[in-house]
């Protein structure tokens, strides 16, 4: 099957900084694909060059067959944009924003109801307010509104759960679940580690480059070591004891537990419950545990630091 | 570590904005070197609880005592006994990092012999000696944050307030961040922190999640996980957060 999006080694600098170095990816169509990594991935940067925002200064890319150099106006018919960023004009109400994109798209509300209207719904009580008036939650429905007024066949969303609490962000992805069903391409990107679940496929970015590119299984999949949880009543303290152990690999908070992998191969874990003991921790609780995609994340991170 | 000394006391704060109640009836404790977390939906009602805590704003009605001092009557004296970082917020882009931690630092009254001498121990502690002189804007995010911090608690204030302050930042860097935040809790220092990252709320000692302006729910994260029945405090978050009724 062709890839909805296809990108070759394109590379983006900005003076001294490189923000996208030589990435390849292939999108399928109907995939909703995630862009996982922090600030200065480059996540941005790559959603500017496939909205036909910036030229690339190396490599190339085509969406539905189309470049995107060459063909951008035929790209910009059929591509909608988020970004990270509220955009809209805040001094237009609701509707007039709507409006406004629609005829720019040259198309009516009327005639795209049934792709937005389950977002609608919710922002329809407000459609007199002008759009800086609304709550965070809100803007960003009508954000989403306006980038699928022209019915795109790729949606690009560029961070749109950050900075929203934790209810928002379930129910955006509920929304995005829904438009998956009506066959858009859906390319999110994030800094939410666990977001990546959501996503069919994932590629965890950090400094311009792609860390690794699979299904979120096959990332977790992929993680090399034995990964243990350790528990104790001063998780600060078994931090800075595990942290000094000469066989220590990783070592990283996660909620009330420490995950910590080992440099051996066979860990005896009475050695590390005698050496805790040592210190002063006797109730120590460890076990065995599958890798989630923060850790595969931080592990490959580190790998690429130490490559340097 | 912690200790029974409250360095924080809130007794029936209310805040109202014409008919709109931002803060309904809060009360609580800190104490001192904890780690609080102060959780809450957007519009909840958080940041106008945490300016009032600030001395920025006044409450309506309450007692609210924070590092000893009265919230009405003694604001001046209070800005100078808390730290506060926020993510959007915090240090001049284009000053250099020695200049925002003279800056900052001088605002605080402290001499400039002794800013020289611990900014030297901070950039040494940091790995930043070799940045000194660099302006802040071409520091990667993680850096500029961990700088942030350790410049709103330079002058050793009773408690910092931490508004979002690893928002973005790559998950290694996070984890840094809060060995810090430890660090400064077992040096005394009282931690009052906002985050939409719930495995960072595991790191608090105590947590309070706000819902349409009232605390519902102050515990440990233990203790919540226990009451609510549920896995992680993310699951604890939804339950409690679904319950408003917040309308436009």
């Amino acid at each position: 099957m062709n890839s909805t999006i296809s990108i070759n080694n394109l590379s983006k600098s900005y003076g001294d900084v490189s923000a996208l170095k030589e990435i390849n990816l292939n999108i399928k169509s109907g995939e909703l694909f995630g862009l996982i990594g922090p600030d200065g991935a480059g996540k941005t940067t790559l959603f500017r060059l496939l909205a036909t925002l910036l030229l690339p200064d190396s490599g190339s890319a085509a969406l539905c067959g189309f470049d995107m150099v060459k063909k951008y106006r035929h790209i910009r018919n059929i591509l909608g944009y988020m970004p990270g960023k509220f955009s809209l004009y805040q001094d237009l109400t609701v509707l007039e924003n709507l409006n406004f994109f629609a005829t720019v798209f040259n198309t009516r509300i009327e005639d795209n109801m049934d792709m937005i209207r389950d977002i609608w719904v919710q922002i329809e009580p407000f459609k007199d307010r002008p759009a800086g008036k609304l709550s965070g939650g809100m803007k960003q429905k009508l954000a989403l509104c306006c980038a699928l007024i022209h019915q795109p066949k790729i949606l690009l969303l560029d961070e749109p759960t950050t900075g929203v609490d934790a209810v928002s962000r379930s129910e955006f992805w509920q929304m995005l679940k829904g438009l998956k069903t009506k066959g858009i391409t859906i390319v999110v990107a994030t800094p939410y580690m666990d977001e990546a679940n959501l996503c069919g496929r994932v590629a965890l970015m950090q400094s311009g480059e792609i860390l690794s590119l699979d299904s979120p299984s096959g990332i977790i999949a992929s993680f090399e070591k034995d990964l243990y949880s350790f528990e104790a009543k001063d998780t600060y303290q078994l931090l800075l004891n595990l942290r000094a152990y000469p066989f220590v690999n990783s070592v990283f908070l996660f909620g009330q537990s420490v995950h910590y992998t080992d440099v051996r191969d066979v860990v005896v874990l009475s050695d590390l419950k005698d050496y805790l003991k040592s210190k002063g921790q006797d109730h120590v609780e460890i076990k065995q545990i599958a890798a989630g995609i923060e850790d595969c994340f931080m592990a490959l991170s580190q790998q690429n630091t130490v490559q340097k | 570590m912690n200790s029974d000394k409250k360095v924080i006391s809130v007794r029936n704060l209310t805040k109202k904005f014409g008919s709109f109640t931002a803060n309904d009836d809060l009360s609580f404790d800190v104490y001192q070197g904890e780690i609080f977390g102060f959780l809450g939906a957007n519009g909840a009602g958080k940041t106008t609880a945490m300016k009032i805590l600030c001395g920025l704003s006044y409450p309506t009605s309450g007692e609210i005592m924070v590092a000893g001092l009265d919230v009405y009557k003694q604001r001046e004296e209070l800005k100078r006994n808390i730290g506060y970082m926020s993510q959007k917020f915090s240090l001049y882009e284009d000053l250099t990092v020695f200049e925002n931690i003279r800056f900052y630092a001088g605002i605080y009254g402290m001499s400039l012999k002794d800013i020289k001498l611990k900014s030297d121990d901070l950039l040494k502690k940091l790995d930043l000696v070799h940045a000194r002189n660099k302006r802040i804007g071409e520091l990667p995010l993680g850096w500029k944050q961990k700088l942030a911090f350790s410049v709103a608690i330079f002058h050793n204030p009773e408690i910092v307030f931490l508004d979002e302050p690893t928002g973005g930042v790559d998950p290694v860097t996070r984890r840094q961040f809060w060995d810090l935040i430890y660090e400064a809790s077992r040096n005394g220092i009282t931690v009052f922190v906002t985050t939409h990252y719930m495995d960072e709320a595991e790191y608090c000692n105590r947590v309070s999640i706000m819902v349409d302006g009232r605390i519902e729910a102050l515990d440990t994260p233990e203790g919540l996980k226990n009451k609510f029945e549920a896995k992680d405090m993310d699951e604890v978050f939804l339950r409690l957060a679904r319950k408003s009724n917040y309308k436009e």
